[in-house]
């Protein structure tokens, strides 16, 4: 794609590993659900003293929480019992260096302020969040991204349940610091962004000072396309996923403008968005969704979409204007909606169809969405994807979007307004002196580029396998091994090797703590198992076990010489045939089954020469 | 802190007052954003400064950096709001002391006002509205920790008057700190009352969408209307969830918890009541609505002390206080104790015509000076004994009863308004 194709822009949310940024707790996620309270959060009038009535009503409908606080991650202070304490300076000079590294312009006094967000996942109804540079750059293949801002604020809690008017949140993560870096729309390309993303990642994990493993990172894509609008894709957890969430976006959007050109050839006009009542001609659907709805005393209804036919799902799934129109449609609690475009189907029949038609007095090229639930639900659902059928007619709408595992997304909510923030009285502003800089810009931190290459120098590990290392944020766990215990090259496979092998299985490898994995060399060291079984008991780890119980669970265990002997023997009396036939050349072949007979509890090397010295005896 | 004298002059010649846009260039780069009002805690030399995105920033200015004003602050009328009609409507007084209601945030300065007129009630709390006529007056706006005594009477009139206007129950919101002192005051100023007199307050500054301060006074509001209560309480949240209260005897509620929601607490009793949702469950008799007219008995002797025992407490320290005040409350340790030392000063301050009341400051548990020899000395040196009144609720009481009653011992050992007790259940 050319330059002028695609503009990007991304937001990196990394948590910091430190404790919590407005109180002393550990910052960690657990898995317990203990000590639950309710909550209700009020829209606040605005800067006018106004309260819209109707959002109150709305507002209060949905806007009952409940709080799980787990001991020893959470608090008052995160409960909204206690005022939040002063930032934590830890988290604080970790963006100052970051902003260093960045050359970014940092702010001579930190203000935090208070940014309303009313969903239940921030207990005080607001984000505490503090700017603290702008304007850096970082330099890339011979390209310029802009850092327009460097932020430091609180992360929001976890929902972890959502039921009837009522979600649920648990309060472990709530408070943990993140860094907020957000460049320019500087970017033209998906590689472009996966690039500018992975090198951001690497600089910060340079700093030594973030979280690891999934979800301890996520970034936020802003494209747009000329004559498209702009999208945010909020929440990316995956990097390698980015190019595709990008270069899939730019295809929704050059659809949705085809599709504006179809409409506009038609001369489509904007459709009436109140949904007619069309009940008496599905009464006898087969169809189980309308069959289920109108037994639960739901109704049908439908909107009339002249000159939309085919462009809802047409060129055989090229066109999918109808997702669009599902998306809007299941913000008001349905399940979904059916468009012509994918009729008959789904149990709804040719003649049902028809009949729908007719009544509904469409022509060819006319199309019509139908939805069965509860009946507010249904008419608001329906109205809110007839509007976005007119939207279409414009061309791209701006909004927020989810991404989905696949690479795709679906719509979420309409893009936020300008934030509406205050300053957070309870903490006092922060002077950041000359001092402090100085001793930041004194500790910078080895970059990158840097530590590949000591690696090389020091350890006699090729650059390729050190450039993996450094990449996945692992030099610091190789140098305590490769210097304590010396095993380079076992460390250097690991990490190079059989970690992105395991994170490509799905698996949190990168969350085992560093200490474990140092323990897990250690054993590997004293004997109590061979350097075969790394990767099987790397696995075991990434599901949360210490790597004592990983070894035991596994079955490992040292086998003495005599264990090993026997074993050897055993299976050379077995195959004596076999051997008698082949000679020393049975080693080969033999080595495999005696591998999996021994697993692991032997190293190769000597499992070898177990064989070869057996079956020289069975010869003679 | 203020401005430093050179960036006052700075902002002085350009005119540049908060809410204009200004542009700052210094050591370098380039700023543009509105001037915010200068921060408390922010150094001398620093400019706030409200960037487009809504954050603020600290810039530090030196006289040689070019500051410019780009743009001066719109003025900005608020709406004209209608005033809610009264005819046909019961109406809630809602008398102000400080502790606010309702308030909204400006963001473009970061003020936070407070709702004051019954046009910005009704707008800011329009469920609320609904259910009565409210009715807001602003006593007096002050942290109730500077409320002094003479605030307690002021209000003990306000009230009155109001409920003998006819209101239908006066709610007061205050500041939680002495919330339970003026609580305290007002049952024993105001005596026997028609109505209910709910004092509420909020942990958590009304400014924000977490604060406690709308469902406790839309609590205190159901529970006045719908309730036959004609007490001075005080409601506030029973626990951490914004769905459970309690309805506390002013006499006997205490602030427990420095920040937490359900901070105050009954002492030795349950609570009057509690709510949970729209249910509530009595846990006590109490006076029933009526037509009594309020005749309040607002006067107090002041000149009493409130002290807190403590080892290394000396005669010597206290003599000239204790002997020239005109009432102690002594919150003793334990079942009532003081040193030696303490006994003896108190006994001279006694026959000297100082009225001493003994309570304790372990809060819960009634005062016994029967049992150690301690309290036999105290008992002959002529202290008065509350059985398990709050030290807070015995200061106040007795301020009132020296200047309420010829006989301050008889008046303070009999139970007015709830606030002392025979008999304290066994809770396994």
């Amino acid at each position: 794609m050319s330059e002028h194709e695609l503009t990007c822009g991304i937001e990196i949310h990394q948590q910091l590993d430190t404790t919590k940024l407005f109180c002393s707790c550990r910052s960690g996620l657990v898995e317990s659900d203990e000590g639950t309270f309710l909550r209700r959060l009020r829209p606040t009038a605005s800067e006018m003293g106004e309260m819209d009535r109707a959002a109150l009503l709305e507002s209060q409908k949905g806007m009952t929480f409940r709080y799980q606080a787990p001991q020893g991650v959470s608090c008052l202070v995160d409960a909204d019992e206690e005022p939040p304490h002063v930032a934590d300076e830890e988290a604080t000079d970790t963006v100052l260096t970051f902003a260093t590294m960045m050359d970014a312009r940092i702010v001579d006094e930190i203000h935090f302020m208070r940014k309303l967000v009313i969903d239940g996942s921030n207990t005080a109804g607001f984000q505490r969040s503090a700017l603290i540079a702008m304007d850096g750059r970082l330099e890339m293949n011979g390209k310029t991204v802009g850092i327009q801002s460097i932020c430091l604020e609180e992360d929001a809690a976890r929902k972890v349940d959502a039921g009837d008017g009522e979600i649920t949140y648990r309060l472990d993560r709530l408070g943990i610091p993140l860094i907020e870096i957000a460049t320019g729309p500087d970017m033209h390309s998906p590689e472009d962004v996966k690039e500018v993303a992975l090198r951001i990642g690497t600089l910060l994990r340079a700093t030594k000072r973030v979280k690891r493993g999934i979800g301890s990172i996520r970034e936020d894509l802003n494209i747009s396309i000329p004559q498209g609008a702009r999208i945010e894709i909020k929440g990316v957890q995956e990097l390698r996923l980015l190019p595709l969430y990008v270069e899939n976006e730019v295809k929704r959007q050059r659809m949705l403008l085809r599709v504006r050109s179809m409409l506009q050839e038609r001369g489509a006009l904007p459709v009436a968005t109140e949904p007619v009542d069309v009940t008496e001609s599905l009464k006898g659907s087969g169809s189980k969704v309308i069959r289920s709805a109108l037994k639960s005393g739901g109704r049908a209804f439908a909107v009339r979409l002249p000159g939309f036919a085919g462009v809802l799902n047409g060129e055989d799934g090229a066109l999918r204007l109808g997702a669009e129109l599902a998306g809007r449609a299941r913000t008001r609690g349905v399940k979904g909606i059916f468009h012509s475009d994918e009729l008959p189907g789904h149990g709804i029949t040719e003649d049902e169809v028809s009949s729908l038609r007719q009544s509904l007095s469409l022509e060819d090229g006319d199309a019509f969405a139908i939805c069965a639930a509860d009946e507010d639900k249904a008419v608001a659902a329906l109205r809110m994807a007839a509007e976005r059928a007119n939207e279409a007619l414009q061309g791209v709408p701006e909004e927020t979007r989810d991404p989905l595992p696949d690479g795709g997304t679906r719509y979420s909510r309409p893009l936020p307004g300008a934030a509406r923030m205050y300053p957070e009285t309870d903490v006092p502003p922060v002077t950041v002196t000359q001092e402090r800089l100085q001793l930041i810009r004194d500790n910078l931190p080895e970059l990158p580029d840097e530590t590949i290459r000591r690696l090389v120098v020091e350890y006699g590990v090729n650059e390729q396998q050190a450039s993996q290392i450094v990449r996945g944020g692992n030099d610091a766990a190789f140098e305590r091994i490769a210097r304590t215990l010396e095993l380079p090259a076992a460390a250097a496979t690991v990490f190079a090797n059989t970690f992105p092998e395991i994170e490509r299985e799905g698996l949190d490898v990168n969350a085992v703590p560093d200490d474990d994995v140092l323990r897990l060399f250690q054993m590997l060291s004293e004997g109590r198992f061979a350097k075969e079984a790394l990767p099987s008991l790397l696995r075991e780890m990434a599901s949360g076990k210490a790597a004592e119980d990983a070894v035991s669970s596994l079955g490992l265990s040292s086998l003495n010489e005599d264990e090993a002997e026997a074993i050897v023997r055993k299976l050379v009396q077995e195959r004596a045939d076999f051997v008698k036939e082949k000679g020393m050349a049975a080693a080969g072949p033999l080595m495999g089954p005696l591998m999996a007979e021994m697993r692991g509890k032997v190293d190769g090397k000597a499992a070898s020469e177990l064989l070869q010295k057996a079956i020289k005896e069975l010869l003679t | 802190m203020s401005y430093s004298p050179e960036l006052s002059s700075v902002l002085k010649s350009l005119q540049a007052s908060n809410g204009d846009l200004l542009r700052v260039i210094s050591s370098g780069r380039e700023h543009v954003g509105t001037l915010m009002p200068h921060h408390d805690f922010s150094d001398p030399d620093v400019l706030v400064l409200k960037l487009k995105s809504g954050y603020n920033i600290g810039i530090k200015v030196s006289a040689d950096d070019d500051v410019s004003v780009l743009e001066r602050a719109a003025r900005r009328e608020p709406p004209r709001r209608e005033k809610p009609a009264a005819e046909g409507r019961k109406r809630v007084a809602i008398i102000g002391t400080g502790g606010t209601i309702a308030s909204y945030a400006d963001y473009r300065t970061g003020a936070v006002h407070p709702a004051l007129s019954a046009e910005d009630l009704a707008a800011s709390v329009p469920e609320m509205a609904d259910l009565a006529y409210l009715d807001p007056k602003v006593l007096f706006s002050i942290f109730s920790e500077n409320m002094e005594p003479r605030h307690w009477q002021e209000l003990a009139v306000a009230v009155s008057k109001e409920l003998n206007d006819g209101a239908e129950a006066v709610i007061i919101p205050h500041g939680t700190d002495t919330m339970g002192y003026t609580a305290a005051a007002l049952s024993f100023m105001l005596g026997e009352i028609p109505r209910p007199v709910i004092l509420v307050g909020s942990q958590r500054s009304s400014d924000r969408p977490s604060s406690d301060a709308y469902s406790n006074l839309m609590a205190a509001l159901r529970f006045a209307l719908e309730q036959d209560v004609a007490e001075v309480c005080v409601l506030m949240h029973s626990g951490p969830s914004d769905d459970e209260f309690a309805v506390h005897f002013g006499t006997r509620v205490r602030k427990m918890h420095s920040s937490r929601r359900d901070a105050f607490r009954s002492m030795n009793v349950p609570p009057l009541a509690q709510m949970k949702d729209c249910e509530v469950e009595f846990n006590a008799p109490c006076r029933r609505k009526s037509d009594v007219e309020v005749t309040p008995s607002i006067e107090l002797q002041k000149d009493v002390l409130l002290l807190q025992y403590y080892p290394g407490m000396h005669a010597s320290q206290f003599s000239n206080l204790i002997g020239s005040a005109r009432g102690v409350v002594m919150s003793g340790t334990g079942l009532g104790h003081v040193n030696r030392d303490m006994v003896g000063l108190i006994s001279r301050a006694v026959y000297g015509g100082t009225e001493v009341v003994m309570t304790t400051q372990c809060l819960s548990g009634a005062t016994n000076l029967g049992v150690y020899d301690t309290g036999r000395d105290l008992i002959n040196a002529g202290v008065i004994t509350v059985m398990d009144m709050l030290p807070e609720t015995a200061y106040v009481k007795l301020m009132w009863a020296m200047a309420n009653s010829d006989d301050v011992r008889r008046t303070m050992t009999t139970p007015l308004q709830n606030e002392m007790g025979e008999r304290r259940e066994m809770h396994v």
